[in-house]
């Protein structure tokens, strides 16, 4: 069960006053291009510097070190990156389940990441970071590239490890129909500025 | 002087130096782009080769410890200068330039005093006969290693910048993420001196070696010499690169252990 919390997060291009995001639950952001929502994501994951704090369960992230709290709050960038040559090499505790419920058979952990299409990257990059065990995801237009089925598993699975886990999802879409399926609450970014959520 | 030493005259090195102009003269006909840089280049070697025998010859005399200091820190500043200039994203701000001199310091510098003191040995340790040719051997051969893991180390930081973060993303540390381009950095630094010393003797007579023998040396005492030089040079260029790789690297992260993109020049 995790709660993500924050309070006054302040960077370059963003500002964000209050948002809370219940344990077990997912809240949407959307908002025009450049308005600001990769470099909200960034600065709650950390990646980059910003003033104000975010909290984890109760636990300031200043409180902890930057490695620790990225583990915690995994950040899902909008179009993947791998550094190794194989899938596999990318995670030790890849789920076999996860994989499936993504619509990827098992031997694609032994495929070229070169090889791969860039809507399996995309899948497989959402595989990685629950392969990972964070406590609370951050996504950036998971679904861009995918089509309907391939969306609807990505949702499906994001939805499954809430109920598993009890992780807590902050999802950037730029699609209303899905931050209807998929938040409980929708909030809108505008130059930077988070305005206050409202129910969906 | 040995009596089998041959005396070079300025015709017999403007021979040498026609070919130059030859090789300059055929890369504009073909428009390679490289005979400016090829001029220059000689032409600077030209007047600091003979400006450093003029100071030598001076130094020989004198042995004073004040002007082997100062020559060697202009040798290091020069060097220092050279590594910052070979790097397309160095730096920026003070590490731009110190993270090479630093390194070259404590890798030439401590390598020389421990060579002068320990293995050869000369009275007074700092006889500038000895110890201004020995830095400068060390000097020049850790400069290329370290130029070159400095330059590999930050031109992949930009290319690869976005795996980077995506290893940070996971939850990894700085040392995790950058950890394969830390490696390459430092295995391309030392690729030159373990070249050398596989092929010395067989593919190739490495130069100082050959200079001593047609000057008239033994070639027993050359090749012992040109051993020695190997292996300092070895030492030196890989302790440098180590530490200028980590220097570097750690400068490329910040406390929280986010990547620094900032800190290089674009």
């Amino acid at each position: 069960m995790s709660e993500l919390r924050i309070e006054h997060l302040q960077r370059q291009g963003v500002n964000a006053a209050r948002l809370a995001v219940a344990p077990g639950s997912c809240s949407a952001i959307f908002g025009a291009s450049g308005s600001g929502k990769t470099l909200l994501l960034r600065a709650i994951a950390d990646l980059d510097e910003a003033r104000g704090e975010v909290w984890l369960d109760g636990q300031p992230r200043s409180g902890m070190s930057g490695p620790a709290w990225r583990r915690l709050v995994s950040y899902l960038a909008a179009e993947s990156h791998w550094w190794a040559p194989t899938v596999r090499e990318h995670a030790h505790d890849w789920s076999l389940a996860d994989l499936e419920t993504l619509g990827l058979q098992p031997d694609v952990l032994d495929w070229e990441v070169q090889r791969l299409s860039s809507g399996e990257r995309q899948r497989l990059a959402l595989a990685r970071a629950l392969a990972h065990a964070p406590a609370a995801l951050l996504l950036d237009e998971p679904t861009a590239n995918l089509d309907q089925r391939n969306t609807a598993r990505v949702e499906q699975l994001v939805a499954d490890w809430r109920a598993r886990t009890g992780g807590c999802v902050l999802w950037v879409s730029h699609d209303p129909a899905q931050r209807d399926r998929v938040a409980s609450a929708t909030h809108e970014i505008i130059g930077g500025q988070l305005g206050g959520g409202h129910d969906a | 002087m040995t009596p089998s030493l041959i005396l070079l005259s300025p015709f017999d090195l403007s021979l040498a130096a026609a070919l130059v102009l030859l090789l300059a003269a055929l890369s504009w006909r073909l428009q390679l782009d490289i005979g400016q840089r090829v001029l220059v280049a000689a032409a600077r070697s030209t007047v600091q080769l003979l400006l450093l025998g003029l100071v030598l010859k001076a130094l020989f005399h004198t042995v004073d410890p004040w002007f082997v200091a100062l020559l060697a820190t202009i040798m290091l500043a020069v060097a220092g200068y050279e590594v910052m200039a070979r790097q397309k994203h160095r730096l920026r701000g003070f590490w731009g330039y110190g993270t090479g001199a630093l390194s070259m310091f404590l890798s030439s510098f401590s390598i020389s005093v421990m060579a002068l003191l320990v293995i050869l040995q000369p009275d007074p340790w700092f006889t500038p006969q000895y110890s201004i040719p020995l830095l400068g051997m060390l000097l020049g051969n850790t400069m290329t290693g370290i130029a070159v893991s400095l330059d590999n180390l930050t031109r992949q930081t930009v290319e690869k910048r976005q795996q980077i973060e995506a290893r940070l993303a996971l939850g990894q540390t700085a040392a995790e993420a950058i950890g394969d381009i830390r490696r390459d950095a430092l295995r391309s630094g030392l690729i030159p001196i373990v070249n050398s010393m596989t092929t010395a003797g067989i593919v190739s007579l490495p130069g100082m070696m050959t200079g001593q023998i047609l000057a008239g040396s033994p070639p027993m005492e050359a090749a012992k010499y040109q051993l020695l030089i190997l292996f300092l040079i070895a030492a030196g260029t890989g302790l440098g690169s180590m530490t200028a790789v980590l220097i570097g690297s750690n400068r490329l992260f910040d406390e929280r252990s986010r990547l620094r993109r900032d800190r290089l020049r674009s």
